[in-house]
């Protein structure tokens, strides 16, 4: 059996339905055509009733989240696509996360976004957006990186009592395969070493996991050992973990798909530098996607995000220092 | 303390009289309550804004006589008689302006920012529209649940018809067929901005077509008008007939806050059937049909200033919230909280 990242998000959300009666699924196309990725396939005809179509309003969508999440249901909403989630950020962002502050009453919604840049997508299809919702208090925001974690990490998400923003990467939905499902995890809020080195801590999340490893493999053909750290979740950050790798290797790359203005990368990179600056021996560096928008076309589109190469590229420099 | 009644009484035509007292009472309750914030923030014992109901007293206090524990209410800024029919104490009332750290937001929200989702009370964010597609929630999760017989309401100015918030949540409730009663306060500026820039309809009740929904239209300065048709639109509403628009036409008697002297009101509203104090329309009219005299009014209204001024005396005697004793996190999961991990 082999089982693809998308098949663990379909798994997750039927596990989720089976075990839990306050759990539905609302969205867009969600119900019998089971989604525009096919992440709700055949769950509307297994669990009747509570695989549940939406009207195209993303606003009224979140908003519906709440309102159930207070009379004590747990709904999974699915933004068709991350970029549209802007349409309900106001209730993400306003409604949700600051619903526990205010009145002491937990908001235990989860938010879907297939994110993330598959070559044809273009500026609305394609946008990382873990950035601006990480900088809101009271969200948690999730950046699976294998099959693995995006089934425990989607299961843990629904249990949790806060709102979580779940950014599944598309270009992963098909492309990463497991041979099975995992019964144990990682809890969300540690991060994971993906591999092992000396040389340079190279920090990335979600897709950007999988092309960090594939430049340290390259990079170890050259006599470097790389190690990378799977943020996992970054809010929140486990800075210990980062820490920890940083101490061993003196360096650091932090790589990330969203745009370079703030974001996780700089946020890595100021913690490490001002709680571990004495365990630096070069100055750290980071790399983003480029300060426009997604473009279309294959060719803009690999020169506009980090890649195998670009990474590679850029720990050499570190590496050389 | 005045109760609301317990069974529902939407549209009940015989409940005339009691319903005209009633609401008159949270009318006059909620009243007074305004001018003591307004008061209070004259003499600088509140920090931020004040926002008064005065006007929309009887649209408010309809609607909240109408509504039972059971069912939802999310009200707006200038629902004060509604939320005390609803339920809400004085107390809490005055705890949420003064920011008292025993108040239901903890001095961590305030003025209008109060509610207790538990109890089907919620407490709105600033962001107008943003609380319809809440109450959608609450009434799609009790319908999942298999909870039948209860409402959902909420209150909008004519300025809120203008977002797409109210737009999705709106045509979100009509799709699922939710109880919900969406009440409507046409009182004519949206803080400054006039009708005739907000919308180009004839009436916005005319709306309720497009979304396939029961519309309504009233005069909000009518107590007697609003009883009925507001009692009209809860009843439907609870009999399973879906979503109501109810639009009550009726002019803001104050500023958009206190801070706001309202000079760009036309006069022309003021002297017009608009312009009517809705609270002294409904007591001539209580007096006239002689269901209550002036002696009893006097007495409600001694009442309502003691229980108001001995909540203030109450509250500013209780502690403020302490930054140092402060739970810094919008997290209830506490292992998830950065450090804590």
């Amino acid at each position: 059996m082999s089982l693809t990242y998308l098949d663990a998000i379909c798994e997750a959300q039927a596990h989720a339905l089976r075990d839990d009666p306050r759990v539905f699924i609302y969205g867009q196309d969600v119900g019998a055509f089971g989604g525009a990725f096919k992440a709700t396939k055949n769950l509307a005809k297994d669990f009747p009733g509570r695989v549940i179509d939406s009207p195209i309003s993303e606003d009224a969508m979140v908003g519906l989240a709440v309102g159930a999440a207070i009379e004590g249901m747990r709904p999974i909403i699915e933004m068709q696509f991350a970029d549209f989630s802007t349409v309900g950020f106001n209730q993400i962002v306003n409604q949700a996360a600051t619903l526990f502050w205010r009145t002491n009453i937990s908001c235990p919604i989860t938010v879907r976004l297939p994110f993330g840049g598959t070559s044809g997508g273009g500026p609305f299809h394609s946008q990382s957006l873990e950035t601006i919702y990480a900088h809101y208090p009271g969200l948690i925001v999730l950046t699976p990186a294998t099959v693995e974690d995006a089934y425990s990490m989607l299961l843990e998400a629904v249990a949790i009592d806060d709102p979580v923003i779940f950014c599944e990467h598309k270009f992963l939905y098909r492309h990463l395969k497991a041979e099975k499902l995992p019964s144990e995890a990682l809890p969300i809020g540690k991060a994971r070493i993906a591999r092992e080195g000396r040389d340079l801590t190279i920090v990335a999340y979600s897709a950007m996991v999988q092309d960090a490893l594939e430049a340290a493999g390259e990079l170890a053909t050259e006599g470097w050992e790389v190690e990378v750290v799977d943020l996992r979740s970054v809010k929140p950050l486990d800075t210990d973990t980062v820490m920890a790798s940083v101490a061993r290797t003196g360096k650091l790359l932090a790589v990330g798909e969203s745009w370079p203005w703030g974001g996780v990368t700089a946020e890595v990179i100021a913690r490490v530098t001002s709680e571990g600056y004495g365990l630096l021996d070069a100055p750290p560096q980071r790399l983003n996607a480029k300060d426009t928008p997604v473009p279309y076309h294959p060719n803009l589109w690999a020169a506009h995000r980090p890649t195998v190469r670009s990474i590679g590229a850029a720990a050499r420099k570190i590496l050389r220092h | 303390m005045l109760q609301t009644v317990s069974e529902p009484r939407g549209g009940q035509v015989e409940a005339v009289p009691e319903a005209h007292l009633l609401a008159y009472r949270f009318m006059l309750r909620a009243r007074l309550l305004d001018e003591k914030f307004a008061a209070l923030y004259r003499a600088g014992k509140i920090h931020g804004g004040v926002f008064l109901g005065r006007g929309q007293e009887a649209l408010s206090a309809a609607l909240g006589i109408n509504l039972t524990k059971s069912d939802v209410f999310a009200p707006l800024i200038r629902d004060g008689a509604g939320r005390l029919a609803f339920g809400e104490t004085i107390v809490d009332a005055v705890r949420t302006y003064m920011g008292s750290s025993l108040g239901p937001m903890r001095g961590r929200d305030g003025n209008v920012h109060r509610g207790n989702p538990q109890a089907g009370y919620l407490p709105m964010i600033s962001h107008l529209g943003a609380m319809v597609s809440v109450v959608n929630g609450v009434l799609f999760a009790r319908r999942m649940k298999g909870i039948t017989g209860i409402v959902g309401a909420t209150c909008l100015g004519d300025g809120a018809t203008s977002t797409g918030a109210f737009h999705e949540a709106l045509n979100q409730a009509a799709v699922e067929k939710l109880p919900l009663i969406l009440v409507v306060a046409d009182n004519q500026y949206a803080y400054s901005t006039p009708t005739s820039r907000q919308f180009a309809c004839e009436s916005l009740a005319d709306r309720a077509a497009g979304y396939g929904i029961a519309g309504h239209s009233v005069d909000g300065t009518d107590l007697t008008a609003c009883l009925k048709t507001v009692g009209m639109a809860v009843a439907s509403a609870r009999a399973g007939k879906g979503p109501q628009l109810v639009v009550a036409k009726l002019l803001r008697l104050c500023g958009h806050g206190e801070h706001d002297d309202a000079s760009y009101i036309d006069p022309k509203y003021k002297t017009s059937a608009l312009g009517r104090d809705c609270l002294k329309v409904a007591e001539e009219k209580i007096l006239q049909q002689k269901w209550t005299d002036a002696a009893q009014i006097a007495v409600w209204r001694s009442e309502a200033i003691r229980e108001i001024e001995e909540a203030v005396a109450q509250v500013q005697r209780e502690p403020a919230p302490d930054p140092f004793a402060e739970e810094w996190t919008a997290l209830s999961t506490k292992r998830l909280i950065e450090g804590n991990a």
